[in-house]
């Protein structure tokens, strides 16, 4: 198989590169022409605002690093330097902070495109399930992330966090001190986490590499659910959806620029801004606010091991989910109940994140029961039985039929709506 | 059927987006419940997206600081010469650090004192947490540096808290050396009322009273939390604006591009 690559390209230098390494062709066939549907909504935006939002971070974070002391004494110090004394170091900071959270706002919503459009059926359950991998890998990078400032929050947030570990029966307390590296949160677990929290973004690339490697092989979905039948449906990535993309990038940095520079610590919680001490507990130990469903979750079970495993199988749902969902239909638009309680699913997420910030007592305790209850309910009764039950609208014949056609279509084209087009 | 499909496209966005900045907002006031307390809010003059730091009120709570909470309290974090953030002319920031001495080891290597620098940071006033609560009753006097955004409330907290100090209601009780505050957490705190009318004398001529005092100090402080903050408003204002512009620019492309396309 070895051999020089014949190369198309024009420009002499590029011409010789690509022969030998034909990267300049891969880059031109995967984003330049890549066939793509032609009728994305801006949800199919989320993506790339997600790859923007990584790099931002581990370009951010680098500088951080430079300046940053993982040290229990000196680490909330030395972000007081970052913020005081480091030139544009606020704005490093800062941007980095927010940046966590724009992450895990555009990667929810990236989700969210996902569960409503069925974007996880096959053939792109490897794809959902690689994205569910970097989901897992970015919540230990911002966890371990929020440790660094070794504010009261990082501090405890730590402890309780690590000690879910002790649950695990009969090895559950040498775990726990395996992690932490001693007896306590302490110098050797901050040194760890900063180790690891600058490790994990690269495994991010690496798991967002595959992730793209799969894309490309499945293709894109689309808000209609229905595969491409040819190339009247499709439309070449450049320059149609590198502009389209383009735009959502501004409005995204618009969102991130109001947070960074208007309202810098109004996703953070105050106490941070405390420095560590094991000595003292907060009244309330709040994660930040992207994990507070799972934490509702976490506390909803009045058992500890039961708690960690609710949890943790809150998430590894999400794997088998393309299994658990049994509709051959894809997009919601045509899927009149599944349509109704993806809504469900929606508010009883931000019931939970209401409910993991208040005091696990009183109301909020019931509300975080029937939430926890109906979460569970969604994808492992409702979802199967759905694909039985529901009776699905009928399917467009093609992408390109009702975007040309508008009216309704020929009644052929709507026989067989069970089919998974 | 594509009709009512287009319409919910239409309404999806809006009604997601709504769903996220109702969880925000849901989530945040939880923690204010906690304690109950409350904290009336107030008209800051660094309040807003262009509000900056009072340079008059700063400088006042800088001088309450310095005469008053700095017998107790640290602020640590900040340098004599983050002053100049103020308004305060380097002459003057030289003349008020030099008249503080800090640690330092002589050539011999045995510990004496200099007169601070400007690049010094602010001198605390113990030695270390234990002196410090040795001498406050057993309560330590938090550093004061980031206190602004280390509160639920902030500003309005401080201010709360500075002039909160009452006589118990009756029938509460109240620890040794304990002192009733409104705003305070379980409404008893170990820190005396540190302001009184005319407790200082402003150069300005403006009347100390405590509320002057505690508007002047929490202006300070909160130019102590957040040095950055009004050049980082600065900024800010430009890169939306400008961010503004290039998102008309980008969508207008973006028309031109798809004008082509049937979609
Ligand atoms: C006599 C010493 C003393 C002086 C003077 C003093 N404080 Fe305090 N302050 C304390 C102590 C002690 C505490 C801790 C109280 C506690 O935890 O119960 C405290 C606590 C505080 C707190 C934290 C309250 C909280 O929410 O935890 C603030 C803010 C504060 N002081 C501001 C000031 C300001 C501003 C001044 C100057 C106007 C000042 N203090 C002067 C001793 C003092
Ligand atoms: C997946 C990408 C990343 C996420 C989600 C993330 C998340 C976070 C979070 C939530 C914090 C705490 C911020 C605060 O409250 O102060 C943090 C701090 C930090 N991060 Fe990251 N991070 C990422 C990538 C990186 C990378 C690649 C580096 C280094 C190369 C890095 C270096 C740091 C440093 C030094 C701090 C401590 C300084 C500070 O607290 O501001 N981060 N990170």
């Amino acid at each position: 198989m070895a051999g020089l690559h014949k190369s198309e390209f024009t420009n002499p230098v590029i011409n010789w590169i690509d022969t030998r390494m034909p990267v300049f062709t891969m880059i031109q066939k995967e984003y330049g022409v890549f066939p793509t549907p032609k009728n994305f909504n801006y949800f199919w935006n989320f993506g790339a605002l997600a790859m923007v939002n990584l790099m931002l971070m581990i370009a951010t974070g680098i500088f951080l690093a430079m300046n940053y002391t993982a040290h229990t004494g000196m680490a909330f110090d030395s972000v007081e330097r970052i913020m005081r004394d480091v030139n544009y170091g606020w704005l490093l900071r800062y941007g980095h902070a927010n940046g966590a959270s724009m992450f895990f706002i555009v990667v929810y919503v990236h989700i969210f495109r996902g569960l409503y459009y069925g974007s996880y059926k096959a053939p792109r359950e490897l794809l959902w399930m690689i994205g569910v991998v970097i989901f897992l890998l970015m919540m230990a990078t911002a966890f371990m992330g929020y440790v660094l400032p070794w504010g009261q929050m990082s501090y405890w947030g730590a402890t309780v966090i690590t000690n879910l570990f002790s649950a695990i029966p009969v090895v559950g307390e040498s775990v726990v001190t395996w992690l932490w590296g001693g007896f306590s949160v302490d110098n050797p677990t901050l040194n760890r986490f900063f180790s690891l929290h600058y490790l994990l973004p690269f495994v991010i690339v690496g798991v967002v590499f595959l992730h793209i490697v799969a894309l490309h092989i499945t293709g894109s979905g689309n808000p209609l659910g229905i595969e491409v039948k040819g190339p009247q449906d499709t439309l070449p990535f450049h320059p149609y959806y590198t502009i389209k993309d383009s735009v959502g990038i501004c409005v995204y940095f618009i969102v991130f620029a109001v947070l960074v520079f208007f309202a810098p610590n109004y996703l953070g919680h105050p106490d941070n801004y405390i420095p560590g001490n094991p000595l003292v507990t907060p009244n309330h130990i709040v994660p930040e606010w992207y994990f507070l469903p799972f934490y509702a979750i976490l506390r909803s079970v009045p058992s500890k091991l039961g708690g960690v495993m609710m949890m943790f199988g809150s998430i590894a749902l999400m794997f088998v989910l393309p299994w658990l969902d049994t509709s051959p239909v894809r997009s919601a638009r045509f899927r009149p109940i599944y349509r109704i309680l993806i809504w469900v699913l929606v508010l009883a997420m931000i019931t939970l994140g209401v409910c993991g910030a208040r005091p696990p007592e009183g109301i909020w305790v019931v509300l975080a029961r029937l939430a926890t209850a109906y979460y569970f309910l969604h994808f492992l009764v409702l979802l199967p039985l759905l694909g039985k039950l529901e009776r699905p609208l009928p399917l467009p014949e093609s992408i390109s039929r009702p975007v040309l056609g508008g009216g309704p279509l020929p009644g052929g084209a709507m026989a067989k709506p069970m089919e998974k087009a | 059927m594509m009709r009512t499909a287009h319409l919910f496209q239409a309404r999806l966005f809006p009604f997601a987006a709504a769903a996220f900045a109702a969880a925000l907002t849901l989530a945040a006031p939880a923690r204010a419940e906690e304690g109950e307390i409350s904290y009336p809010k107030q008209n800051w003059s660094f309040n807003g997206p262009f509000g900056t730091f009072d340079r008059a009120s700063a400088q006042r709570g800088f001088q309450v600081y310095k005469d008053v909470c700095a017998t107790c309290h640290s602020l640590q974090q900040m340098a004599y010469r983050a002053l100049s953030g103020i308004g305060i002319e380097p002459s003057a920031i030289a003349a008020i650090a030099g008249s503080v001495s800090v640690p330092a080891l002589t050539d011999d290597g045995q510990p004496t004192e200099r007169p601070a620098l400007p690049s010094d940071r602010f001198r605390s006033p113990f030695p270390n947490d234990r002196a410090a609560r040795a001498a406050n009753n057993g309560a330590l006097p938090p550093d004061l540096s980031v206190i602004e955004k280390a509160r639920e409330g902030g500003a309005d907290y401080l201010f709360a808290l500075l002039t909160g100090f009452r006589d118990p209601p009756p029938g509460f009780k109240l620890g040794d050396g304990m002192n009733y505050n409104t705003a305070f957490a379980g409404h008893q705190i170990g820190m005396p009322p540190p302001l009184h009318d005319e407790g200082v004398t402003y150069a300005d001529g403006t009347k100390a009273t405590v509320e002057q005092q505690a508007r002047d100090v929490t202006t300070f402080l909160a130019f102590a939390a957040n040095p950055e903050m009004e050049s980082r408003k600065r900024i800010g204002v430009r890169v939306i604006l400008f961010l503004v512009v290039l998102t008309g620019l980008t969508y207008a492309v973006k028309r031109k591009v798809w004008a082509d396309v049937d979609h």
